[in-house]
């Protein structure tokens, strides 16, 4: 589905030259919940625009579908960190929902529908007529999610979408993120830097190094398909994954070389 | 109700007060270019006729409201393709500070040689004292659009003339206002210049002719025309301005309450 081959990103500029992504090679399967996770300031944000193709990579490529990705594709949907600054304040959510379907040339009758279906899955069904910011913080990244929805994307693109909301809207988010993903069965890569939030949501976790960014590890999540806040968080399994995932994130925090990079091989029980 | 009549009070209390200082102060005035306020009111029903509001303010009126259509066109158009391009601002920008640092009246001279002394003129005049800070506010209006936003737009495929009507000139558009009223106001003196200058009829025009009959009171009537016209444009810019930026004031109430 989604293919990233070799991707590396260099930026150039007042005589700095700073590599910021070094050489990542990983593939997303149709249907898949990915979760990127890296220490700070590792290039998370560089490899997704690269991915929506909203900045060039210096090298490698990435392939949706086969096709290369050289501009943002119409297949692939981005919701961002800074909510407030994404949806536009003069549109109603309605209109925000919207805004992408015209320029999709999805006809003028379906359009509607697409915008009530999605503000209904994200439970904003009745914020339809407010403007963004009248919304709580949540509400409003509820929307970016509804935008996104209703685009129907193949791929879901998420960057660090719930960064800056509080802890309990967090974890609202967090199941709705997936409860969507089970119902509709897209394609979402999500990035974090919170190690819980990954290991809860993702059937695959993606840990990067520090920046130049490579990967670090694939790690296969295997928690049950029905997670939820309560239980999820207390299962030993959970505290194994989460653990696994932290020292890798120390190891490449401090540099350390890793033998090899290791595909889909969970820590033994 | 009470709050009402206390707002109502707030804002008239000023201008009563300055009348009432105008009247008592004026009222056993001899001097003849300092009439008393009560003559000059007496005199405002016989010159301000219907007569004169069709033969000199509607003329008046049309000028400005041309001339400032015609900047903010030009304006916001140019200010567009301005803010949108680092390389045009920068050829564009050392000229556009020397000709927005020249006084517009100055120019009414120079485009009566080519404009004549018609209404084109007056046209011309108003428009090219308007067109700068129009163009400005957009240029920086235009050049500040959020980086997430544009971001936004861009992954969703909004791109040209989508992303000019509804991210960009939205975006801009409270900036695009605070130009629009500074060059109303602008808009007003100039109107008045230029048919002092030369003309056949308008409000600037009877002032002067006023002023040279050394009918005074009268005179001081066609100032009071004009202020009161300013304000009453000014009191339809807000209520248009309040219903095109409602999101923005609303949008800023909102990031008041919770920094």
């Amino acid at each position: 589905m989604l293919d990233v081959r070799g991707l590396n990103k260099v930026y150039e500029g007042s005589g700095r030259r700073v590599e910021a992504v070094r050489d990542l090679t990983f593939t997303v399967d149709a249907g898949e919940l990915v979760c990127l996770v890296g220490p700070s300031g590792c290039g998370k944000t560089t490899l997704l625009k690269c991915m929506g193709g909203l900045l060039t990579p210096t090298g490698g490529e990435v392939l949706l579908e086969g096709r290369k990705v050289s501009g943002p594709p119409p297949g692939m949907a981005f919701v961002f960190q800074e909510y407030g600054r994404s949806l536009f304040p003069w549109m109603r959510v309605a209109q925000n929902v919207e805004l992408p379907l015209k320029q999709k040339d999805v006809s003028r009758s379906r359009r509607p529908e697409l915008v009530a279906d999605a503000l209904q899955s994200v439970g904003l069904a009745d914020a339809a007529d407010a403007y963004p910011w009248q919304l709580s913080g949540g509400m409003q990244q509820r929307v970016a999610i509804a935008r996104a929805l209703a685009y129907e994307p193949q791929v879901l693109l998420m960057d660090e979408p719930f960064a800056a909301v509080d802890a309990q809207t967090r974890a609202d988010l967090e199941d709705l993120v997936r409860g969507l993903w089970r119902e509709r069965g897209i394609t979402i890569l999500f990035v974090t830097h919170d190690i819980d939030e990954a290991v809860y949501l993702g059937e695959r976790v993606i840990v990067l190094s520090a920046s130049p960014t490579v990967v670090q590890e694939q790690l296969k999540v295997d928690l049950p398909d029905e997670r939820d806040q309560l239980h999820t968080r207390v299962a030993p399994r959970f505290a194994e994954l989460r653990t696994h995932v932290y020292e890798q994130i120390q190891a490449a925090k401090r540099g350390t070389p890793q033998d090899a990079v290791k595909a889909d091989t969970p820590p033994p029980h | 109700m009470r709050r009402v009549l206390l707002q109502l009070f707030f804002v008239l209390a000023l201008p009563v007060l300055l009348v009432a200082v105008w009247w008592l102060a004026s009222d056993d005035s001899t001097n003849v270019f300092w009439p008393p306020l009560r003559t000059i009111l007496q005199t405002f029903p016989d010159v301000w006729t219907a007569d004169r509001l069709r033969d000199d303010v509607l003329p008046s009126m049309w000028r400005l409201t041309a001339g400032f259509t015609l900047a903010a066109v030009v304006g916001v158009a140019v200010g567009t393709v301005i803010g949108s391009y680092r390389r045009v601002r920068a050829v564009c920008e050392p000229v556009l500070e020397f000709l927005r640092a020249v006084p517009p009246p100055v120019l009414v001279p120079v485009i009566m040689l080519f404009a004549g002394i018609g209404d084109t003129m007056k046209v011309a005049v108003i428009a090219s004292g308007c067109v700068w800070p129009i163009l400005l506010n957009t240029v920086e209006g235009v050049r500040a659009v959020d980086s997430v936003m544009a971001e936004t737009a861009r992954s969703y495929g909004i791109t040209g003339a989508a992303r000019l009507k509804n991210v960009v000139l939205r975006s801009a558009s409270p900036q695009i206002f605070a130009g629009l009223r500074q060059a109303l106001s602008i808009g007003i003196i100039l109107m008045v210049i230029s048919e002092m200058f030369a003309a056949s009829n308008g409000i600037g025009f009877t002032v002067v002719q006023f002023q040279r009959s050394f009918a005074v009171p009268d005179m001081w009537t066609g100032i009071l025309v004009l202020g009161l016209l300013g304000f009453l444009l000014s009191v339809v810019f807000q209520l248009v301005e309040r219903r095109v930026l409602a999101w923005y004031h609303g949008l800023r109430a909102s990031t008041r309450r919770s920094p």
